[in-house]
């Protein structure tokens, strides 16, 4: 158990690179998710099928494929960057179509009398939208959405397996790899680290799911 | 139709016609952009292209015996082991729990809360580095062999504890008579789970579990990390030689894409068919079993 102790900042490092790589693919995730969910659900057929298209495609490719044609492909037509930032890159490209399919399913869940009713007394296509669909869509998309987001900090140590070096995956590779350290007391470790990260998201989630319930 | 829009009239539909037109050149110029950006940097020629579709090349052959013959073949061996080994134990855990008295309950809430919160990958990659370290290795299989034994052991790990899930979620969206009147004709707990809650959640949550497939199949592409000979791994050898990676990782991802559509088609068919035969209330049933499958998955 000394590892531990021993190594308890490169740990730290370790959580704060992977609370790093999902904040930033988050952010990602959730732009581009939005963009291509209001691509689902525009009635402009060209724009629909974009939407469609990237979530199958997307949904469908493991995450190290897609790492691998970023990291490695990139480079091939000269667009090079940190890999690093080519990590957050395919994990935001990835967790997007989640994000998309989650948004799409909440907009879908309101029920189409709800929205019949609003313009029936009078409201514009905004304030429709603004005041009596996306209120009630938001309830439903809060569970799926935080799943996917608690599922994207456990993807991010692919992206650490890929090569972006520094997360707590990393960590666990370099003890037990070039430092030569036992691999049960530094599994425990890394599954600590992971934990610490996931198991207050899931809290959180589910503290804010009852808060959002619908109460019929 | 959406709850967004009504029925078009003639202005929406002109509106729409000018979106559409818009659009599509916006999205072709953007094609076009990308398509040449690609030729400059010449990714369209027969050296790139030739190892993978070219006949004529010499390298065709064995690329595709290496992609098709060896890595496909061993991605599919990985997953379909750990499909069965997940549905075995992920069964058998879901039934403790849901039969389990107090006691010792939240020792197997506790174990399924810890391996699902894990990355997949470190249970993968862990599986590798510590049972080879406490002896747990196949005696006498090579180190092939012994990969595969340690992804399967990954993948399970963390699938069983899903697949779990799923399946008590199915046991309990049954209706509360079903249990009742199990216990009523005398059945004990364990036999009532058996011979009528079981089958009936299997059946319910059986396009959740085709969903979940996916996701383990997809997850086998891990098994690069502990140089498992699968799919991705034999690309990234092949590529070595062939030096054309943009092209090699588009073939991998077609292969999996057509292969995890079919899978994703299969679950839709599977839920209409059900929906239809099934007389029970819809409210019995959670509606959307696929969504809720991959929700989970979100990976």
């Amino acid at each position: 158990m000394d590892v531990l102790v021993e190594n308890l900042g490169l740990y730290w490092r370790g959580v704060l690179t992977t609370l790093q790589i999902s904040l930033y693919s988050g952010i990602g995730a959730l732009v581009l998710g939005t963009i291509m969910a209001g691509f689902r659900v525009s009635p402009v057929p060209p724009l629909r099928a974009v939407g469609a298209g990237w979530v199958t495609a997307v949904r469908n490719t493991p995450l190290s494929v897609v790492l691998f044609m970023i990291a490695f492909g990139l480079p091939e037509i000269a667009i090079n960057a940190p890999f690093f930032w080519f990590g957050v890159t395919g994990l935001a490209l990835y967790t997007s179509a989640f994000v998309c399919e989650a948004l799409r399913s909440g907009i879908n869940s309101v029920s189409t009398g709800q929205a019949e009713a609003a313009r029936a007394i009078g409201l514009t296509f905004g304030q429709t939208l603004g005041e009596v669909v996306l209120p009630q869509a938001f309830r439903t998309v809060v569970p799926p959405l935080g799943n996917v987001f608690i599922a994207m900090i456990k993807n991010s140590a692919i992206v650490g397996a890929v090569g972006v070096g520094g997360d707590l995956y990393s960590v666990g590779v370099q003890l037990t790899g070039s430092l030569g350290e036992a691999a049960i007391p530094v599994l425990i470790g890394v599954a600590l680290g992971y934990l610490v990260l996931t198991i207050p998201a899931g809290l959180l989630l589910g503290y804010l799911e009852r808060k959002v319930a619908i109460a019929r | 139709m959406s709850a967004l829009y009504d029925v078009p009239g003639p202005r929406a539909r002109r509106r729409t016609m000018i979106g559409t037109i818009v659009a599509a050149v916006g999205l072709l110029a953007i094609a076009v952009v990308v398509v040449q950006r690609l030729a400059a940097q010449g990714q369209f020629t027969a050296e790139k292209w030739g190892p993978l579709f070219d006949p004529t090349d010499e390298a065709m052959p064995q690329v595709w015996s290496l992609l098709i013959g060896l890595g496909l073949r061993n991605t599919l061996s990985a997953a379909s082991l750990a499909v069965v080994a997940s549905l075995v134990l992920g069964t058998l855990i879901a039934v403790t729990r849901l039969v389990s008295a107090p006691w010792y309950r939240w020792l197997v809430v506790g174990v399924v809360e810890l391996l699902r919160g894990l990355p997949v990958v470190v249970l993968i990659f862990f599986a590798a580095r510590v049972l080879p370290e406490i002896g747990v290795e196949l005696p006498g299989a090579g180190r092939e062999v012994n990969t595969l034994f340690y992804l399967v052991i990954g993948l399970t790990l963390y699938n069983m504890v899903i697949i779990a899930e799923i399946i008590r979620a199915g046991v309990n969206s049954l209706p509360r008579g079903q249990a009742e009147a199990a216990s009523a004709i005398g059945l004990t707990r364990w036999q009532g789970l058996r011979l009528i809650l079981l089958p009936q959640a299997f059946r319910t949550m059986l396009p959740a579990l085709i969903s979940q497939l996916v996701v383990i199949l997809k997850d086998t592409a891990l098994g690069f990390i502990i140089s498992y000979p699968e799919l991705l791994r034999e690309s990234q050898i092949i590529v070595q030689t062939t030096k054309n990676p943009l092209q090699m990782y588009f073939v991998v991802a077609v292969i999996f894409i057509l292969i995890n559509y079919s899978l994703g088609k299969l679950a839709e068919y599977v839920e209409r068919r059900l929906s239809r035969a099934r007389k029970v209330p819809a409210a019995a049933a959670p509606p959307d079993l696929v969504e809720a499958g991959r929700a989970n998955a979100g990976n």
